[in-house]
């Protein structure tokens, strides 16, 4: 599914220049719930970024579902956004302007997908996330939470191959937390191949294997045992 | 292409920021709305001189002659230079190519009555040609012709008011009239945009009053229209060089300025010409300058909008929106209030021209409306302004990278 060899990325600080990641090699199987964790600086964002096709590597390999991701132009950096992959922020990054089913059809929109069509899509991904009812909604009038339902419900609309999570739960508190890490895990089960980066040892061990970062290598890569967590809803 | 999505967010960005899309218009507006009103009644000015000089054709050139002020080859001071035909005949044919129309003209006082009708006008006998130079308008009947002329038939035309006050407006045309004494028959009726005192005349042929009221071949006038396609330089050489040739004709001193008059629409033209381009410059320029001062702002207020906009355009373009969707937002926007602003302009402009006309009136500005053609170019100038005004914000929308979607503010 991905595939990483020798990923290697600086950024330029003034003068001299900062190498986050160096040499990382990884790789992601069908169905998997990866968790990235690592202190801040450690490289993870810089990693998940690339991932995301939202900033490009300095040096190494990255092939996406036999897709090899290289020397992208904007275009088609959006079109394999669009088609591989879903995001959910910390901030859930909601349209503000828009209601949840606007929202949650955007990606839909960009799929080039017909009015009709969209909104029949989005109303099946809101109601997957149970949140139908509120789907005329201002983002505004939503609970952190359902905010972040929200959020995911957009990310799975375009039914991407990989969906990935910058600290989902980093802004929720902890049930919360535990109603969005259950349905990302009911979401696996589903065989979503999901990729999250946190900082929290307990998200991180309710995925199935936990990579560790710091100061820009993989310090620890191994296969955990899941922890269920707890559904409220 | 016609997207009805991408209309769709265009028109709910504009009305999520609906304060901000009306100021930014506004500067637009005002803008078109200056330069309307400055237009309009530059236009009126213009139409204002047009109609003053409505009179006779534009291109016109008078002859006339007095007494010479200078003894010039042993001739004295104070001789009568009189026009003849053969004058007519001369410039006739060495001005060929220069003249378009040229008119012998006598004039006499006449008291002409009809029925129990009284009344005095002047009496203009003229050659054919004289229905141009001075822009007469034969409705009914004909104007005199050369077969009057060659055969002096006591014909005339009559100006429209000439018709209405001696024939109680009944038709003129086949009556007879008689004129001092002399019965004449109607052939024809005119009108004339010169005003009242033009639609008092009676035109006779030039024979005939040459027979009956001299028995000579004096011309008290001769009229002519230059070439239509000379500029206003070579009218004016035109000129010149005629007054010249006349006064060798008739050995007079060169700097003789009362012998032979030549007077020359063409000097005359030139100046109001000048006069008019340089308002027209002025007003563009001023037109212009507010129309770019509108655009700077709509440009700056987009810059704004797409600073403030950044993290949305980010998110957008994580979802898989290309550059050019995002480009396509900004620009649209950006056209859409400047057209939209610049239109509500154009209608003020126009409504405030149309209210003032007749006030307008009074201060030598005559119907100070704005062509269809002007309309279309505003537009046109309009849908460009709002593209210019977009192009900058769009090209820094474009460049914002997804990243910044991610990070936390």
């Amino acid at each position: 599914m991905l595939e990483i060899n020798q990923l290697h990325k600086s950024y330029a600080i003034g003068d001299s220049s900062l190498h986050v990641l160096k040499g990382i090699d990884l790789s992601v199987a069908n169905g998997e719930m990866v968790a990235i964790m690592g202190s801040s600086g450690s490289g993870k964002s810089t990693l998940l970024n690339i991932i995301g096709m939202l900033d490009e590597a300095d040096s190494g390999d990255y092939v996406l579902d036999s897709v090899p991701i290289k020397n992208l132009t904007e275009k088609k950096a959006a079109i394999y956004r669009n088609k591989f992959l879903g995001f959910i922020f910390q901030s859930f990054n909601l349209i503000n302007y828009k209601n949840a089913l606007e929202n949650v059809a955007l990606p839909l929109y960009y799929q080039g997908l017909k009015r009709k069509e969209r909104q029949e899509k989005a109303r099946f991904h809101l109601q997957k996330v149970g949140l139908l009812d509120w789907q005329t909604h201002l983002p505004s009038e939503l609970s952190g939470g359902q905010k972040q339902r929200v959020a995911i419900a957009r990310a799975l609309a375009s039914n991407p191959k990989l969906l990935l999570a910058d600290e989902p739960t980093g802004a929720l508190d902890t049930t919360t937390s535990s109603d969005i890490m259950a349905f990302l895990q009911q979401l696996n089960d589903e065989g979503k191949t999901i990729l999250i980066v946190t900082h929290e040892e307990d998200i991180a061990a309710m995925c199935k294997r936990i990579i560790r970062l710091r100061d820009g290598v993989i310090m620890e890569d191994k296969k955990v045992t899941q922890v269920r967590a707890e559904s409220h809803v | 292409m016609f997207d009805i999505d991408l209309w769709r967010e265009i028109f709910q960005s504009i009305n999520k920021n609906r304060t901000r899309s009306l100021l930014s218009g506004f500067t637009v507006t005002f803008a078109i709305l200056l330069f309307t009103i400055l237009f309009g009644l530059a236009n009126g000015l213009n139409n204002t001189f047009s109609e003053t000089f409505v009179d006779e054709a534009s291109n016109a050139i008078f002859i006339r002659t007095g007494k010479t002020s200078k003894a010039h080859k042993g001739l004295q001071a104070g001789r009568q230079i009189q026009l003849k035909n053969q004058d007519f005949v001369y410039i006739k044919q060495d001005f060929d190519t220069e003249t378009e129309y040229i008119a012998s003209k006598v004039f006499k006082n006449i008291t002409a009555s009809y029925k129990n009708n009284k009344n005095n006008y002047s009496l203009i006998a003229v050659n054919p040609d004289n229905q141009y130079v001075e822009k007469s308008k034969v409705y009914s009947g004909r104007y005199v012709n050369q077969l009057d002329i060659d055969n002096q038939t006591k014909v005339i035309v009559i100006g429209k008011l000439v018709e209405e006050e001696m024939f109680s407006r009944t038709s003129a045309l086949g009556k007879n009239i008689n004129l001092s004494g002399i019965s004449y028959k109607v052939v024809g009726v005119f009108s004339d945009d010169g005003g009242d005192d033009e639609e008092r005349i009676i035109y006779m042929p030039l024979s005939t009053a040459q027979q009956i009221y001299g028995n000579n071949d004096y011309v008290d006038q001769i009229n002519l229209t230059y070439n239509p396609d000379f500029d206003y330089n070579q009218a004016i050489d035109f000129g010149l060089d005629l007054e010249k040739k006349l006064k060798n004709r008739f050995n007079i001193a060169p700097n003789d300025q009362r012998a032979v008059r030549v007077y020359n629409r063409a000097m005359q033209n030139k100046g109001i010409n000048q006069m008019t381009s340089v308002l027209g410059v002025l007003i563009l320029v001023i037109g212009m300058g507010t129309l770019i001062a509108g655009v700077v702002g709509i440009s700056n207020i987009m810059i704004f909008i797409v600073k403030e906009r950044t993290k949305e355009i980010g998110i957008r373009k994580a979802l898989g929106a290309s550059p050019k969707s995002i480009v396509s937002i900004i620009l649209i926007e950006s056209i859409l209030i400047t057209t939209l602003a610049g239109y509500l302009g154009l209608l003020a402009g126009v409504g405030i021209l149309e209210w003032a006309t007749p006030v307008l009136k009074t201060y030598f500005i005559t119907d100070p409306s704005v062509s269809k053609s002007l309309v279309i170019s505003a537009t046109l100038t309009l849908i460009g302004a709002g593209t210019l005004a977009g192009y900058l914000p769009a090209q820094k929308a474009s460049k914002i990278k997804p990243i910044v979607a991610l990070r936390d503010d």
